[in-house]
């Protein structure tokens, strides 16, 4: 019993804060609908933990309970993959702004008068080991 | 001008302020007709101020991409000014760039020609884990490429305006992308690599890896970048790029 309530109330609170999250203009559309859609199929879980059961023991696994854990650790490792190629695609869209923005300043240098100036941070990537 | 060609050296810099005027002055005195681009890698130091001081235009990323970047970009400059060749030297001195014409007489007959060490010239040396990779390497690109290679991690290379493109659009940014990727890229999408022999100097900053553990591990990331390269798939335009020559690109003329 004590289960249902703790589970119940955790799937309520984590859609609220995605619902706040979107409010506050804080979370992408794209990102929010994921995190909707597995809250709103885990929520009714958490007040009935043993809807799962007979398909749970349909697959082979004891338990609904077992089977929620499962799902959602694959789940959690699908939407990680997501972000890792998400953050892939950034890089290489933000590489390219950099090359643009160089080219462009180096181009003002050349025919504006432009300063060449010594405005870095001293922001380094993590992979400056390939310089020989 | 050399040949009627425009040349661009591309100096890929990373906190070079120190070694940058010596290789300068001597690209100056010895190949008066290049022009030169110094690629400021989101350097700390006066890279870019002691580069335009001695009069060679800067392109200075706003913050540090690695070598894979600054070469793209340099390769963005040359294509965009209409360069008929490109040729990346190293910033530290290591490459001697009385080199270059031997490079661009080798050009007339491929698309990426390599300074390449262990073939004849200078009298550089490895032992262990770093030969065997070296020799890994030597023996699948010499393959891929269909062509003797016996340095293929050399920094040293000059391309032809196709290969300019080419790299415009697409250079690796990852670990040895630079040298390794971008070889097997150009060689898979058809484009005809050759090696000259150079004798490179010693290096005036930075240590190559010595300890035997640190060898292993390159041994170990070459082996996956190269599997890597091999298994990544090729867009279809960068494919077109490549000059079409008979026998699928590696039969060349006057041989």
């Amino acid at each position: 019993m004590r289960l249902t309530i703790i589970t119940s109330i955790t799937g309520v609170l984590v859609l609220l804060y995605i619902l706040e999250l979107l409010r506050r203009q804080q979370l992408r559309e794209k990102y929010a609908v994921i995190w909707l859609a597995i809250g709103l199929a885990v929520a009714p879980l958490g007040f009935f933990p043993d809807l799962l059961d007979s398909t749970a023991r349909r697959v082979g696994i004891a338990s609904g309970v077992s089977l929620v854990l499962f799902a959602g650790f694959v789940m959690v490792l699908l939407v990680c993959l997501h972000l890792s190629w998400e953050a892939s695609r950034l890089e290489a869209e933000t590489r390219s702004l950099a090359e643009e923005v160089a080219l462009l300043r180096s181009h003002l240098v050349e025919h504006h008068g432009y300063p060449v100036s010594k405005q870095n941070k001293a922001e380094t990537a993590d992979d400056t080991e390939v310089y020989s | 001008m050399i040949d009627g060609k425009r040349v661009l050296i591309i100096l890929p810099a990373w906190n070079e302020q120190d070694g940058l005027p010596g290789v300068l002055k001597e690209i100056r005195t010895t190949l008066p007709g290049v022009d030169t681009l110094v690629v400021d890698d989101g350097s700390t130091d006066r890279t870019s101020a002691v580069a335009a001081e001695f009069g060679s235009p800067v392109a200075q990323l706003p913050y540090n991409l690695g070598v894979g970047g600054a070469m793209r970009l340099g390769y963005r400059y040359a294509f965009l000014h209409g360069y008929d060749v490109a040729i990346q030297v190293d910033s530290d001195g290591q490459h001697d760039p009385a080199y270059v014409p031997v490079m661009l007489e080798k050009l007339k007959e491929a698309d990426l020609v390599i300074g390449a060490r262990f073939a004849g010239q200078g009298d550089y040396t490895v032992r262990g884990p770093r030969k065997w990779a070296m020799s890994l390497l030597s023996v699948v690109l010499s393959r891929i490429t269909r062509t003797k290679l016996t340095d293929t991690t050399s920094g040293f290379r000059a391309s032809n305006k196709q290969l300019i493109e080419f790299f415009a659009q697409w250079y690796p940014v990852e670990y040895l992308g630079d040298t390794i990727e971008s070889m097997v890229g150009a060689a898979r999408c058809g484009f005809v690599v050759r090696q000259v022999p150079v004798a490179m100097r010693e290096r005036t900053t930075g240590t190559p890896s010595a300890s035997p553990i640190k060898a292993t591990v390159y041994l170990g990331r070459a082996g996956l970048v190269l599997l890597l390269a091999m298994i990544r798939r090729m867009p279809k335009h960068l494919k077109a790029l490549a000059p079409r020559r008979a026998g699928s690109g590696r039969v060349l003329t006057g041989q």
